[in-house]
Order: structure tokens, then sequence, then C-alpha cells
């Protein structure tokens, strides 16, 4: 394989094939979808939260493997931490992927960095950005976000904190 | 060389174009992405510009430039006989009766918004009917449905077959007394399909109904004579043809544009202005309501000379080689299906690659220096027939190799390694 496949990483085919967390958990206390009207992939995310800890999340929905990849590693990444320390995740990684955050430097994001390599391709940040951006709406309880908003959709807010 | 004693019967086709001779043309075909030689497919979203129009637009900056219509000095003279004489061209190559049926538009978008404006508002009411076809862009949607929105009007839509044609059947079947306009795309953007507008055009008079074809992706590659096609207003935009962005044209029957109301108000599309009351210019300057795009337009007409020096036949004729011997190399790999098979199609190939998202396909495409479009290529409706957020797209120009199709294929199959 070349060079210039390095985006497309072991470990991102591998949650792209077997993603984690796949799937709708049953009475979620949290939950929103995620839109990118660009190239229509869309995602659902839905969470129990108790006592502060994130106990469960799960993803699904139709996308490219960017998008899949990321939010298959986003679950794993989240799960048993607090809504905060998600939300330090979430900045971090928008950080990366937009090629701000320098990875020498502390941070918490772990194996999340193969996604480095997106921030050469602007063209597919948004793919890899949509599951941290839909976990950010779930987490403030906002129903539906798309990537090509900055104004959040709050119609129809769907949290029930337990 | 083994000599045969039978005589070749392959014909030497002095039509037959010398495609390493039109590349060096183009000097963008020369730039290289990453390690790669460029492969640019994505001709249906935008063709590349070759050295002449650019060297035109050059001298008009350096030579001729000024604003027309306005002075008596020189340069406006000379600005104003050119862009005057890129309208004559743009008249010639697609036959229409007079120049003035001619209005610079920023392109085929704007026309289309046009002709809503122009026409849909002034004339048209609540309870008449639109017909569309499925295969529009959203660019001959989206003006028509703001219109019914204003207006109460209904949009009613020709549905395709699998194949991705129209089905004229029940286009037909459309029609009523209610029905007071069509909107027809004359090359599908998303597939190809070339819609048999003549007999569209014709049967829509019958019922007295005038006719908008949106020729963005027809005009490069078949000869357009729209007194022949009878058609009441056609459109296309520069940069699909190799001439600059922020340019195209509407041709209108002289009569209509006539009957028809401004779209934007300004200078140039006056005759004389009192707060009292405006008399607005005669066509086509009632249309180009302030400083059009001069250098855009100028470099639109070297474009045309350029194609026309080449032959639009010819372009044709070598595109559709190019087609056959894609959708044979491409269509042979396993999990590849080309969406849009029409008989009479353009050389555009959009296909999907089982379990592969298309943004995947076009990043690693793109690694290998090739540039498709991916996305639903601002056609949703045609993505929802075929049930697919979105495909690919290669599209091919006259200035593309057979080897560069090779190089598709292969690209293809890499992709296909890569999520093995």
């Amino acid at each position: 394989m070349t060079h210039t496949n390095s985006l497309y990483q072991e470990v991102i085919l591998d949650h792209n094939k077997k993603p984690r967390n796949y799937g709708k958990l049953e009475q979620p206390s949290h939950q929103a979808t995620g839109h990118n009207p660009l190239c229509g992939d869309r995602l659902d995310i839905t969470l129990h939260i108790h006592d502060d800890q994130i106990n469960a999340i799960a993803f699904q929905g139709e996308s490219c493997a960017i998008c899949k990849a990321s939010a298959s590693l986003m679950t794993t990444a989240v799960k048993g931490k607090s809504p905060s320390q998600a939300e330090i995740l979430i900045h971090e990684f928008r950080e990366l992927a937009t090629g701000k955050l320098d990875i020498n430097n502390p941070h918490q994001l772990g194996r999340l960095t193969v996604f480095s390599g997106i921030r050469d391709l602007p063209t597919r940040v948004k793919c890899a950005i949509l599951p941290w951006h839909t976990l950010h709406a779930a987490l403030n309880s906002i129903a539906a976000v798309s990537t090509e908003t900055n104004k959040n959709s709050t119609t129809s807010a769907n949290s029930n904190p337990a | 060389m083994m000599r045969s004693a039978t005589v070749s019967l392959q014909p030497q086709i002095s039509s037959a174009l010398d495609v390493d001779k039109i590349r060096a043309d183009f000097p963008i075909l020369n730039i290289k992405v990453g390690d790669n030689p460029l492969i640019y497919l994505d001709n249906a979203a935008s063709s590349q510009m070759p050295q002449t129009v650019i060297n035109r637009l050059v001298k008009y900056q350096t030579e001729q430039h000024a604003n027309i219509h306005r002075a008596v000095h020189y340069l406006s003279e000379v600005a104003t006989r050119e862009y005057h004489q890129a309208r004559c061209m743009l008249q010639q190559f697609i036959h229409a009766r007079e120049e003035r049926e001619v209005i610079f538009t920023s392109g085929t978008t704007d026309a289309i918004n046009l002709v809503m404006h122009g026409y849909g508002r002034k004339f048209l009411q609540a309870g008449d009917e639109i017909i569309l076809t499925t295969l529009e862009h959203h660019s001959n949607i989206v003006p028509w449905q703001m219109l019914a929105a204003e207006k109460g009007i209904k949009i009613r839509v020709v549905p395709i077959n699998d194949r991705g044609e129209l089905e004229l059947d029940i286009y037909k079947k459309l029609f009523n007394s209610h029905t007071k306009f069509v909107g027809l795309i004359h090359v599908s953007n998303a597939l190809g399909t070339i819609n048999p507008i003549k007999e569209m055009i014709d049967f829509a008079h019958q019922h007295n109904v005038p006719v908008l074809i949106d020729g963005a992706q027809a005009a490069l590659h078949m000869v357009i004579n729209v007194q022949e096609l009878d058609c009441d207003f056609y459109t296309f935009s520069g940069h699909k043809m190799c001439g600059p962005t922020g340019i195209g044209i509407l041709y209108g029957k002289a009569n209509l544009l006539e009957a028809m109301q401004p779209f934007k108000g300004g200078g140039d599309m006056i005759t004389s202005v009192t707060f009292e009351e405006t008399i607005y210019n005669e066509i086509p300057h009632k249309f180009e309501a302030g400083t059009p795009p001069i250098a855009a337009a100028i470099g639109f007409g070297a474009a045309i000379d350029y194609l026309t020096s080449i032959g639009i036949d010819r372009i044709g004729n070598y595109e559709s080689e190019l087609l056959n011997y894609a959708t044979e190399l491409v269509s042979a790999i396993p999990g590849v299906k080309i969406i849009g098979t029409a008989k009479h199609k353009t050389a555009v190939l959009s296909f999907t690659v089982d379990g592969i998202h298309p943004h995947d396909i076009g990043t690693i495409l793109n690694q290998e220096g090739i540039a498709v479009r991916t996305g639903h290529h601002c056609a949703q409706p045609v993505m929802q027939y075929f049930s697919v957020p979105a495909t690919s797209r290669a599209s091919f120009a006259f200035y593309n190799k057979k080897t560069e199709i090779d190089a598709l294929a292969a690209g293809i199959r890499t992709v296909q390694k890569v999520f093995q």
C-alpha cells in the first residue's frame, strides 16, 4: 500500500469494518442525530448517563469509513467517563482534526490521534468531526445538529436526565 | 513488423482527435497531485481552460479593459466592441436568429432565476402548473419551488426508469389546461442521460407551453441549434465549456424576452430614469443591469472559438469512445455498479462500489492523483430514485485519454483492496 493511504490506517479500517457499540440503546437518557448535508451522512447517538457517568453509548447510521471509525473509537473513548471529561475529548478532537492541536503537548486523545492526518484533507474534516459534534449535542440536550449550521436546532430537545 | 497480405480495413479517420496535441493546449493538465500526475475526471463540475483562453483574458486586461457602453474614449470603445463580439460568437454557436436573444448571465443558475423572475413572476399565477423532471439539477428545481410557494403554483415531476431515462408517456400525461411552463435538463449532470428534448419541446408547444432547457451539461458535447429545437429558453455556463467562471448565457426568443419583466434593476438596463418613471432598455440590455463580467464574457467568446476550431461533433464522437471504453472497463470490476445506463449518454460515469462510501472512494482516488466528484451532485431526487445517498462520478472531456481511464479502473481496485 502506498504512503498516500496513511489516513486509512489499520485502526480506522478495523473500526469501520467492525464498529464497536453499534446500534441503539433502549430508553436512552440522552440522544441526538447528526447530519452532514454535504454528503448525506447521518448518525444517531444514544447514551445512558447516570451519576455523572456515561454508562452506555451506542451509535448507528449511514456514513463513510472515516465517520464510522471516528464514531466507533469515540464510543470506546468516552464510555465510563463523565460528561465533562467527554467534553474535553470533544474539544481536543476538534482541535486535532482542524490542525490546531499540537500533539506533542499533553492531551487525552490516546489512539484517537490516528485521525491526525485528516487535517490535510479539509473536505473530510467534517466526516471525522460529525460523531463528536453529535455527542456534544446529545450531552447538551440538542436533538439534531448539522455540520452546515452554527445554529443548533433546539426544536425538539430529547433529553430525559435520569 | 510482419506484413500482411490483407489490406488493413482500419480507416484513417481524418476527423479523429489528436489528444496529445489537444492536451498540450491545457497547461493545468501538467500539474502533479502529490507524486502523481493529475488525472482530471471532474469535467461535468467544471472543465479546464486552454492557453488561448487564458491568453485572451490577459490580452483583455493588458490592452483592452474599460467599462462598456459608457464613455466615448478609446478603451471603452474597444471593450464594448469585444464584449459585443463575444455575444455574436455565442449567437452563432447556438444558431440563434438574432444576437439580442443572447443575454449574458453569471451562469446557468442565474439564467434560470432570471426566467423565474422575468417570466414566471409576471405570467404565472395561482393554480398554474409547472412540469419539471426527476433529472433536474437543484438549480432548475429550487427557483421554481420559490415561485410555487409565492404564487400557489403546483410542480409536477416527470419520473425516470431504472436506466435513468425520462418516462415520456408520463410526461405527456402530465399536461392539462393548467400547465404553463416546462423546465427540462438537456443532459443529466448526475447520470449523463441525454433527454429527447426536441420531442418534449414539440409536445409542450402543442399545448402552447413554453420550455426552458438547462443545457449546462450539453453545450460542450453536442451541437446546439436553438432554432431547430424551437426551445423558448436555453442556458449554459462558460466554465463547463473551457471558459471562465462567472459567465453564462440565457438564450430566449426575442418576443418572450421583450414581454418579460427585468430581473435586476440598475445601470445599463434603462433608457431613461426619473423618480416618476423609468423606461427599460431594449433586450438584451434590459437583462444586463450593472457592469457585466466583461473579461469573462470575452474569455467565453475565446473558449467558443477554441471549441469551434476543434469541432463540437468531433468532441462528442471522441467522448463517446471514452464513455464506451470506461463503461466496459469499470463495469467489469466486481462489486461496482454503474448508476445511469441510458441508451443516449454523454461521457459521465456515475458508480457505486459495494460496501464503500463514495467519499472514501474519492479520497483514495485523489491520493492517486485522480479527481472525481463524490456526493449527490446537486441532484438529490436522482439519488433518492436509486436509493443511494451519493455516488462517485467520473466525467470525461475531449482532453482525457484512455490511459487515464485505465488508471481510474486501477484506482477503484486499489480502493477495494484498502477496504478488503
